[in-house]
Parts: C-alpha cells; structure tokens; sequence
C-alpha cells in the first residue's frame, strides 16, 4: 500500500517537474506509457489472472481507438459520449469473440483470438470512408468539459494518470474478490472448477468482456493521445507487443502490465533517441533495430525471471 | 437416487461402457468394482457430467440429468473426487476449501468485497478441515502435503460443496494403510449424511463399507448385489475377485 502511494506522488508531481525542468515532451511521452499501461493491465487480466492465453487484445485496444475517432471524426467530441462508447464497442466485440473461442483451448485458443483480431485489422483496412490504410487524423482530442482542456498535454496527463490509477484500483478488487478467487482457480484447474459447481466458461468470458472494454478505453485514450489512428493499432504485432509488457512485467502480478509497458517503450525509446557511439562503431544502424535489443531483454527476462520485473522485486522484498 | 439406464460411450472404436445399467438408493455406499480398464472411471465421467453420454439416461433424485452439464449436476448435490489428485496445489488449504464452500453458497459474479472479509466461508472451510483430519494444515499449500494428506484434501473438496450423494474414485489410492484407515473411518462417517458411489481397488474397504456393490468388466455390468452375494459370485470370481480373495 505504502508503495502504490509512493508510486501515485511521484507519478502526480512528475509534469510539475518536468514544466520546471523544460522536458514537456515526456509529460506526453509518459501519457503514452501510461495508456499502453492499462491496455496492458486489462490484458494482464485475461492471461495471468485468467489464464487465457489470448493473442488478439490488440482487437480490443483497436475497436475502441476508432470508434473514439470516428465519433470525433463525424463531430461527436465529447468524450463523455466517445469513451462509453469505445467501452461499448469493445465489450461488445470481446463478448463475440470470447463467446467463440472460449470454446476452444491450448493452440486453438491462441490462433482463433489471433484469427479474428487480423480479420479486423483488415475490415478497418479496407474503411476508406475513415482513412482505410492510411488512417485517420482528427482535428483535435475528445472534449472532456468541467473547464478541463485535454488538448493541454498535462491536463491529459492527469486525466490518463486517473484512468490507470483507477484501472490498477478495480484489478486490485477484482483479483481478491470472489469473482477473482474463481478466475484464479480457473488458471490453476479448471476442470476441478466446473466439478466444484461453478461454470468455468461463463466465469471466463465475462473476464474476456472485462479484460476488452477496459482496453477499448486505453484505446479511446490512444487515439486521443495521438489525434490520429490507424489499422496498425490493430495488428497482431500490437498483441504481440501488449504481451510483450506482460511478460516483461510480470504475469499475474497487479503491476506488471504497468511495469512492462514503461520498461518496454522506456527502453524503446531510449535506444531510439540515445546513440551509443561505441555500439554504433560495432554495429551501424543498430538503432533501426531497436527490437533486437529488446528481444535481448525479454529472452533475459523469460529465462531468469519467470515471473517478470514485479515477480523480482517482490521476491527481494519478501529474501 | 441414482438410477441410470442403458449408459454407453464409446471412444473411437473402443466401447469403454456398455449398456449399463445401475441403481443407488438413498443412504447407502455403493461399491463399484472391476478391474484396470473396466470403464469404472469413465461411468463415473458420465455420472458426474464431464463426459457426455453417447446413449443412455442417467437420473438423479428422479430427474434426468443426462443433459444437464457438469456444474449443473453438481448444484443438485451430485459431487465427485478424482482418482488423480486434482486439488489447487498453489492455494492452501484452507483457500481450497473456502473456495468450494463459496462455489455452493452465493453467487460468484461479485467483483468488489473482498474474499477475506467473509468469515463464514472460512469458518466453514475449518469446520470440514477438522472432519477430513487436516485441521492442523489450514495454511500449507496444498502442493506441499504429504500424498495422503493431498487425497483427504481431494475428498473434502467434494464434501465442500455439501453433496447429497458423492461419487468417490479410488480415494485410498496410494494410500499406506494407516492412511486407507482414516479414509475408511471419514467414509463411515459420511454416509450418514451423503449417499457415496464408491470406486475402490481396496476390497478391504469395499467389503467393509458397501451395503451394495456393482461389477464392472468390459464395461458391462456382470453383477450386482450385496457383498456375500458378490462374494459367491462364479462369474465376478472368474473374471475379478478370485485371484484377490485367493491372496
């Protein structure tokens, strides 16, 4: 408790730092970290609490980032109507998609979560009306009102802040609520559960349904960020990169989606921007590849940390 | 209670029961007995619901359940435990058996109280820890007990959900025989209260608890009756008991 509350202060004076310092780029920078956390910890919750090895949240995050947009794009800015409605829209599609592969497992559960994310890659693909490949740019960041203008880059900094602070808060509930012990259990034996008198699938799709409305928030909020979306944010490389930042920060830990995502796109950044004049000697243009290097890491992770960055510094803690 | 008609499946081209047929009446232990391969824990998947039946009607307190799904069966009161220990080894064990108390007492779709604050789903657990003989090991996970100690877990997760009849497979398997003891007495003890089909190598036991017993061989019914009957059986001495009762 005492380390979320250190976590929340720091977190809370970071752009009033970064205002006196001149950096008001990483005020958006940190937005953007921010956002990809909660898209990763809704994720978090389907594969390290659910146990649900889903390879198409990007479908999810999508959804939402062009139904905010194209309700922006068609005059719709009020994000009190734009982000319900990104929620909706991805609860909705999880709800389908879930219903469908739920009934499946292992591989099969893998590859029809993976199957039907690209078929919306490719249906928003082929959206001309809305940009098609190209994407679509909006003219501003959904309006919020209450005297709160989002399109100041640390007045939506707090607005994101507020949203992942709240996610982590209902993650945190959830897990160590009934409904939570159950999924847990699910994750551990599922067939035990269902002969325990609980129906599994019913349990799992309504994490499934949880796990996507939360991410066609940090959609809306992504698109918003970004005044622009594109087909990308769909892309099975999107999942894979969401489940990258699980893994890196840990599976089945409350922080670890939040964990992975500021590690992975830290890291991205930092060898993007950074040059390293002795690397670069080694191996010109080492940073077009700046996936190698996390490929590095994650590798590093998987085999000496299991449980990821939370796993270790929890393990610390408890040595 | 229990009464089931004409119960088959097949797997591929293997026919692992066959026809059978099978009648438990309220209040007693019914052994079901018959050698590796007899179809014994297949009946029981049929029986349970995680197995489909491929033909046949299986009914429970005089309502056909052969469509019912497995969790709906066990919400009329028919629980199962498993031959192959499959407990929550990452749980302790009291939140293996807070969580069985809790799948039959409310609903599970509550997303904001916490678990902890329910003090009478763990009042419960300890209440049938202390009747399953683990009282003393509420907070060891369950991964780290001792093999007998992990089987009278499994049992008590079926007892959780406080069944009105309980299909038991082989609970004293790998047992040492002071543990088949104390399975024996906790089998004595139940059936007061829950009607127990009972699956079981140990004839001991079988002999000792069942007012009835089935032969199962081939998947087929072969005998049913009591147990002197079953004793002097021709046909269950050919083809089961006879190299056993010989030992």
């Amino acid at each position: 408790m005492r380390k979320a509350l250190c976590i929340t202060l720091v977190l809370i004076a970071f752009p009033v730092a970064m205002q006196w310092l001149g950096y008001l780029f990483y005020v958006s920078f940190a937005s953007r970290v921010m956002i990809y956390a909660i898209a990763a910890t809704s994720l978090n919750l389907v594969l390290g609490y659910g146990g649900m090895l889903s390879f198409g949240h990007a479908a999810f995050v999508g959804a939402g980032a062009y139904v905010a947009s194209i309700l922006v794009a068609e005059g719709v800015a009020s994000a009190w109507i734009g982000w319900p409605a990104a929620v909706a829209a991805s609860a909705l599609l999880a709800w389908v998609i879930g219903a469908i592969s739920l009934r499946t497992r292992g591989v099969y559960f893998i590859m029809i979560t993976l199957a039907v994310a690209q078929m919306m890659f490719y249906l928003v693909n082929s959206m001309k009306a809305y940009g098609g490949d190209e994407g679509l740019t909006l003219p501003r960041r959904a309006e919020l009102g209450l005297g709160l203008d989002l399109g100041d880059e640390v007045v939506f900094y707090y607005v994101v802040l507020f949203v992942l602070l709240a996610a982590l808060y209902a993650l945190h509930r959830v897990v160590h609520s009934r409904f939570g012990r159950v999924m847990i259990a699910i994750r551990e034996n599922g067939a035990r559960v269902e002969a325990l008198g609980l129906p599994v699938y019913r349990y799992q799709l309504l994490c499934f349904v949880i796990a996507g409305a939360a991410g066609g928030l940090a959609g809306a909020l992504l698109a918003s960020h970004g005044k622009y979306v594109n087909p990308n944010v769909l892309h099975w490389l999107q999942s894979g990169t969401l489940m990258i930042m699980v893994i890196l920060g840990g599976v089945g830990h409350l922080w670890g989606g939040a964990i992975g995502a500021a590690v992975l796109l830290g890291l991205e950044h930092v060898i993007a921007d950074y040059p390293l004049p002795w690397l670069a000697q080694v191996a010109p243009n080492y940073q077009q590849h700046a996936s190698l290097g996390v490929g590095i890491v994650l590798l590093v992770i998987v085999l000496f940390a299991p449980q990821g960055i939370a796993g270790l510094i929890s393990r610390r803690k408890n040595a | 209670m229990l009464e089931l008609r004409g119960v088959t499946k097949r797997f591929g081209g293997v026919v692992a029961t066959d026809n059978v047929a099978l009648e438990v009446a309220q209040g007693e232990v019914h052994a079901l007995i018959g050698p590796n391969g007899a179809g014994k824990t297949t009946l029981i998947g049929q029986i349970s619901g995680s197995l489909q039946t491929d033909v046949g009607t299986v009914r429970f307190l005089e309502k056909d359940v052969t469509a019912l799904r497995q969790h709906e069966r066990v919400r009329l009161g028919l629980a199962r435990s498993y031959q192959i220990t499959s407990i929550f080894r990452r749980f302790t064990v009291l939140d293996n058996l807070a969580l069985a108390v809790q799948a039959r007492s409310g609903s599970s779709f509550s997303f904001w109280r916490p678990v902890a604050a329910e003090a009478a789903l763990f009042d419960e657990a300890r209440a049938i820890s202390g009747e399953i003989g683990l009282a003393g090991r509420l907070g060891v996970t369950a991964g780290n007990l001792a093999h007998g100690e992990q089987r009278a877990l499994e049992v008590g997760l079926a007892l959780a959900t406080r069944p009105r009849f309980v299909l038991l497979d082989e609970p004293m398997a790998g047992m040492g025989p002071e543990e088949s003891q104390r399975m024996i007495a906790l089998i004595g003890r139940i059936r007061a209260s829950v009607t127990v089909l009972l699956v079981e190598h140990d004839m001991d036991a079988v002999f000792r608890l069942a007012d009835r017993i089935t032969v199962l061989v081939s998947g087929r019914v072969i005998a049913s009756g009591r147990p002197a009957e079953i004793r002097a059986d021709k046909d269950v001495r050919r083809a089961y008991l006879g190299d056993e009762l010989a030992a």
